[in-house]
């Protein structure tokens, strides 16, 4: 497999004086230019819509600016920092941020890992089966969550409910009595096959050769599976657990169409705060300080995960 | 002695097939069954999508599909599938030339340059949207399908960039070369040889992209209102439905999921290529 390599440049302190050298570095100069151009477009649209809203959201975050009234912003310094980390509703939801994503990843790691394991055996219509496992991630998760909160656990209509009546649960209102067990329960239901699919690309791609051997060395299955398989697919386990954390840290779908981060606060996390703040408070110097906030959270998230990414990136080139 | 135990290691091995593949479709139906029952629902009268004990069996109609269909879905329908094709045009036609640079003719500090793009993914949108907003409100963009293909299109960008690499890095080197000494330009050699050789790859990136642009909630429930409303926005007026309305809300939902089920069930192997950016195959 082709690798990049990063062409050296020659130290240009060697190269100073001499106008033939001159010209090689000019030229050299030229051809970086040439280079770079294809890639500046992109870089420019990235760093116009990303970085330099950011630069500006830190900005507002030190100003006290409601849309809603007619004051003109004005500077306060740290206020909304000293503000928001003294609110007690902040502080909510960044614990069921937390708990909403670990919840979460680790019960669809958990089963992701099971199922690509089942889904990996000799059986019957494995095609079929893994197209219909898919089916989950691949509705609209908006729609998906109505379909659950209306049809699905509904304590009049719901068919879960219908199922759970023998054990007298057929009016139980789950979304209203664990609410956010629901909305972890949905999110596993969306994320599973997500991570199956990472973990069942890792199986496939397992060195048959070593299992048989172990096989017949007389290795037991479970045996085979703590010691060759499990070290193995680690890597892709590792990957999925990290992207989809990327993912569910930031989920406002589900909430927004289940709970409206009800019943209370209890099912309030970032993302739904920030929209509240933003969007039915509009206040701007407030929501500012909290995106500055959550920045600084998922940066300490994505520290580790870029750095498993890249090492990932370099065993896949290595092979 | 020897045949009867070779007999009875097959009978066991049938009977573990059988027995590993009954409790993986039974998994299997239990995941898919939400999916399943969306649709189900969808092509019932409102008095059977509501009913208890639940309708299972029951003569399909098309009416809930043709009333959201007849009253105002359309339109929804139509501005998601405008978002998603300018935005994922749009990832294209920065993408490729940006990959391009970070793979055949690699620029200097090429990981950095990447590294960079894909944080910008990861940054939460906590970080932009509030002066995203104020400028899309000062250049009366709220409310405009334009918006969406721009914040669309900075959500893919990275993913794209790290995909279209990989399909890049794939291609065989003297290939590349042989255009060059032939003395291709770069837009030539990007144009002529790359592009047609990964069209697997630019399949991946739109799949992505559509992905995550149909299905996008955030931003087209804040930043428009009637006019530019995208499909997951028809479906927040069933949030506090009254009276009977699971049919006409599950055919909605069905009809919204079907572009990205049918796309993603269709292209399944491209579809763990790109949701991983190209780091599994």
């Amino acid at each position: 497999m082709a690798r990049v390599t990063v062409q050296p440049s020659p130290p240009t302190s060697l190269r100073s004086g001499g106008g033939r050298v001159r010209s090689a570095a000019s030229a050299d100069r030229r051809e970086g230019w040439l280079r770079r151009l294809p890639l500046l477009p992109a870089l420019i649209y990235v760093i116009l819509v990303t970085q330099l809203p950011f630069v500006l959201t830190i900005f507002y975050s030190v100003q006290s600016w409601n849309l809603l009234s007619l004051a003109p912003a004005r500077f306060i310094g740290l206020r909304n920092y000293l503000d928001i980390l003294n609110d007690p509703s902040i502080r909510i939801a960044i614990w069921n941020t937390i708990v909403l994503t670990i919840c979460a990843v680790a019960i669809s790691v958990a089963l992701g890992v099971a199922i690509a394991v089942l889904l990996n055996r000799e059986i019957f219509g494995k095609g079929i089966l893994r197209t219909l496992m898919i089916g989950p991630f691949l509705v609209m998760p908006t729609a998906a969550a109505l379909m659950w909160k209306d049809t699905l656990l509904n304590p009049l209509t719901g068919f879960v409910n219908y199922l759970l009546t023998p054990i007298g649960l057929g009016t139980f209102d789950f979304i209203n009595r664990f609410p956010m067990a629901s909305i972890v329960a949905i999110e596993v239901w969306r994320w599973t096959p997500f991570m199956m699919l990472i973990v069942l690309a890792g199986l496939q791609s397992q060195n048959q050769e070593v299992l048989e051997a172990a096989e017949v060395d007389g290795a037991r299955p479970l045996q085979m599976f703590r010691y060759i398989t499990l070290p193995s697919i680690r890597p892709f386990i590792e990957l999925g657990a990290l992207l989809g954390s990327l993912f569910i840290v930031q989920s406002f779908d589900t909430i927004f169409m289940t709970t409206q981060g009800g019943p209370g606060e209890a099912t309030t996390n970032l993302p739904f705060k920030l929209y509240l703040e933003a969007f039915q408070a509009f206040d701007i110097g407030r929501a500012s300080a909290i995106g500055v906030l959550a920045v600084i959270l998922t940066m300490i998230v994505a520290t580790f995960a870029l750095r498993t990414l890249f090492s990932i990136f370099q065993v896949e080139a290595r092979r | 002695m020897s045949v009867q135990a070779g007999r009875t290691q097959r009978g066991k091995a049938v009977a573990s097939k059988v027995g590993w593949s009954a409790l993986a479709w039974l998994v299997a139906i239990v995941f898919f069954f939400p999916v399943l029952w969306m649709a189900l629902e969808g092509l019932k009268t409102e008095v059977q999508a509501a009913s208890i004990p639940p309708t299972i069996l029951f003569t399909p109609t098309l009416s809930a599909i043709q009333e959201v269909l007849s009253r105002d879905f359309p339109p929804y329908l139509i501005n998601s599938a405008s978002a998603t094709l300018g935005s994922t045009l749009l990832v294209l036609v920065l993408g490729l030339p940006a990959a391009y640079a970070l793979s055949i003719r690699p620029v200097k500090r090429t990981r950095d340059v990447l590294f960079f793009l894909i944080s910008t993914r990861f940054l939460p949108f906590a970080a932009s949207l509030v002066p995203l907003y104020i400028l899309a409100r000062n250049l009366h963009l709220l409310d405009n399908i334009m918006a969406l293909v721009i914040i669309y299109t900075t959500i893919n960008l990275p993913l794209g960039i790290w995909l279209l690499r990989s399909f890049m890095l794939e291609l065989p080197h003297e290939l590349v070369e042989a255009a060059r000494v032939d003395g291709a330009s770069m837009r030539h050699e990007l144009t002529r040889i790359v592009i047609p050789l990964i069209t697997p790859g630019i399949a991946a990136t739109s799949l992505i992209c559509l992905i995550f642009s149909w299905n996008e909630f955030f931003y087209a429930v804040n930043f428009t209102s009637s006019i530019a409303a995208t499909s997951p926005i028809f479906l927040v007026g069933f949030i506090s439905g009254r009276g009977l309305f699971y049919a006409k809300l599950a055919a909605a939902a069905t009809l919204a999921s079907l572009p990205v089920l049918l796309a993603g069930w269709i292209a399944q192997k491209q579809l763990i290529r790109g949701l991983t950016m190209g780091a599994v195959k």
